[in-house]
């Protein structure tokens, strides 16, 4: 985990340099969500979904806005509350019990639309104030971290500077370091690129293919196909609180089964 | 030169100075004046009328204050013959003014006192000394030395009750009281309000409105006659106390609706991104969300800081005379009582003194903060 760009770049022991989903996908599933149902007041977001997300799975989450994706993986860690069905992560079930919800945040890593970095601190403060505060570590060993995962986004040198002095593209990679101090296990990504300018969209997708080559968990909420395409082994599309299609990037793309997703993808490539 | 350039080819050079634009560049005094004063017939007018009042003006202050004041006499006619302001009754009068009741033999304690006060709180106040290590001790040692200072009966210092404190030493030891206790009561108060706790935010939004609602003289009434009717038979807590208590949390209350003010200005997302670094609701408040919010609200808090040093003139309705109030017991003497208007404009020097230093350094943390030092 430590070694994102080190394990990709050495020689992979293996034969083929990405192994088959079904290789690498061989354990039980590590997320799993049974007919989570949230409503907001009467209006109900989500509608008895059920998810299973396997040990070094990605999955991308589409779907038009108001479909309730976001909803969905915030309720995987507890930013949303939900009211019906089962949320397991890691073999612990999310419940009001404030334990459970630290057991499991331990293991997820979250990035935001509007990267929600802290900007009282510099970025080196941004990385380490979880480690030493929530993980106990010393100010030394967890400078050292910050400086690692800094160099893996490729913008150690900004370390001393404020996260209003930095480009849209460089927060988001400074959001996601930061969330890679705490080593998770699991990453939830909720639309990072939407908030970026075009030209900045590829370092940060960049970073995110590199991070999904070292076999991080990830759950991606996005409008990016060409990621979805290339990266994911799951591509869900959601709408109206449902997931309507579920499947490998070429049945999702190639043979879509749900005219719903026929339109959606219509609608969204046309442009 | 104006022919000779008219025949002349032109020869656009790059370097051509007229036409560089300098921001910096100082626009001479004249022109200034004409922009800005005489534009216009109705303006030019305006400024003639002003021009005219502020010279009348100063003139009369220059001519009351200055030429024919007195500076120096102890004999009150010399002052009664003369035209303009008699500041000698601050000469004068000036110990009773700063000192209040405290013995006239023991003045020269206020004065160390008053030392060691502003040399505290100049140290504290900078950031190079923002460090525990120096700050703790150097605390400890100055409140020690001004309690012994204030008080005496050691060391072979005369015993001074509270009850013989005044001036502008008193003054000190309220504000600073005043605002040591209320600010941690007024984070308390605002995180209170706006916490997710039924119970602690229906206290705190009771305790708030109950005394804001309320003027700071009932409550210092309460604090002084009708809090110890509860105590005990026996127990008694200092007056000074009491009072400087009751201004502080007065004084809280209303900081604590600044600083949820502040709370308020930070976007839901700083929550979310501390919650999914797993960090508890104590280390988000303190190194989060607290840190932002007092930076927003950093100007409305020091209003409220500049008006609780003046709100320490209330210690008068237990008998005890600050600046101000020492200052009126001053002014009952016969011989010197029509020079109040010199003895007041005094008194409001200093406190001008002390709320300008104030402003001036909430201007520098301001600037501290915005370019990222603090």
């Amino acid at each position: 985990m430590s070694n994102i760009i080190a394990q990709t770049q050495s020689p992979s022991p293996s034969p083929s340099p990405s192994p088959s989903p079904s290789q690498r996908l061989d354990q039980g599933p590590m997320i799993k969500l049974r007919d989570v149902s949230k409503w907001y007041g009467h209006f109900q977001v989500l509608h008895d979904v059920s998810l299973d997300v396997r040990k070094g799975e990605r999955v991308v989450i589409c779907g038009p806005s108001g479909s309730g994706k976001s909803t969905l993986i915030r309720c995987i860690n507890r930013l949303e509350e939900h009211q019906k069905g089962e949320i397991i992560v890691n073999g612990i079930e999310m419940t009001d019990n404030v334990k459970n919800i630290e057991k499991i945040r331990r293991n997820i890593g979250m990035v935001f639309q509007s990267f929600n970095l802290f900007p009282h601190l510099n970025v080196l403060d941004n990385l380490t104030i979880g480690p030493m505060l929530v993980r106990h570590m010393k100010k030394k060993d967890a400078e050292e971290l910050a400086m690692q995962f800094l160099e893996k986004v490729r913008i150690p040198e900004q370390a001393q500077k404020y996260p209003l002095q930095l480009s849209g593209g460089q927060q988001q990679r400074v959001a996601i370091a930061r969330s890679l101090c705490m080593q998770p296990e699991i990453m939830l990504f909720d639309e990072p690129t939407s908030a970026l300018d075009p030209e900045m969209i590829k370092e940060v997708l960049d970073t995110m293919i590199e991070l999904a080559d070292s076999g991080m968990t990830m759950i991606c909420v996005t409008h990016e196909m060409g990621f979805a395409r290339t990266v994911a082994d799951n591509v869900i599309l959601m709408a109206d609180g449902k997931t309507v299609e579920s499947g490998t990037p070429e049945e999702f793309f190639g043979n879509p089964k749900n005219p719903r997703t026929r339109l959606f993808l219509e609608q969204i490539l046309k442009h | 030169m104006t022919t000779q350039s008219q025949h002349a080819p032109k020869m656009a050079t790059p370097l051509e100075p007229v036409m560089q634009f300098d921001p910096n560049a100082k626009v001479p005094f004249a022109k200034w004046v004409q922009k800005h004063l005489f534009t216009s017939l109705w303006q030019s007018l305006m400024t003639l009328v002003v021009a005219a009042l502020l010279l009348r003006f100063a003139w009369f202050v220059l001519k009351w204050g200055v030429i024919d004041a007195v500076f120096y006499t102890p004999d009150p006619d010399v002052c009664r013959a003369a035209a303009g302001a008699c500041w000698a009754v601050i000469v004068e009068k000036h110990r009773p003014m700063l000192f209040g009741l405290y013995p006239y033999d023991e003045h020269w304690r206020l004065v160390i006192m008053m030392v060691v006060y502003l040399s505290t709180i100049v140290a504290s106040l900078m950031p190079k000394l923002w460090n525990f290590k120096i700050l703790i001790p150097l605390w400890i040692l100055s409140v020690t030395s001004i309690g012994i200072l204030m008080f005496g009966g050691v060391l072979g210092l005369v015993y001074v009750p509270t009850s013989e404190w005044g001036g502008l030493p008193l003054t000190m030891i309220l504000f600073s009281g005043t605002v040591l206790i209320g600010m941690p009561v007024a984070v308390v108060l605002a995180l209170g309000r706006r916490s997710p706790m039924p119970v602690a935010r229906g206290v705190s939004v009771v305790f708030i409105e109950a005394l804001r609602g309320v003027p700071l003289i009932t409550i210092l009434f309460v604090a002084v006659n009708v809090f110890p009717l509860f105590l005990p038979a026996g127990v008694e807590v200092n007056k000074l106390l009491r009072i400087t208590v009751g201004i502080a949390i007065f004084f809280a209350c209303y900081q604590a609706e600044v600083i949820r003010g502040g709370l308020q200005a930070i976007p839901t997302g700083q929550y979310e991104a501390a919650a999914s670094l797993n960090m508890s609701y104590w280390q988000t408040t303190r190194k989060i969300i607290l840190p932002q919010a007092l930076r927003i609200s950093l100007p409305a808090i020091t209003n409220h800081i500049i008006a609780a040093m003046k709100n320490t003139s209330f210690v008068i309705i237990i008998g005890l005379f600050d600046i101000l109030t020492a200052t009126t017991a001053v002014m009952q003497d016969p011989l010197w009582r029509r020079y109040y208007i010199e003895a007041y404009l005094f008194v409001a020097a200093v406190y001008l003194f002390f709320g300008y230093a104030l402003s001036l350094y909430a201007r520098q943390v301001e600037k501290w903060i915005n370019s990222g030092r603090i």
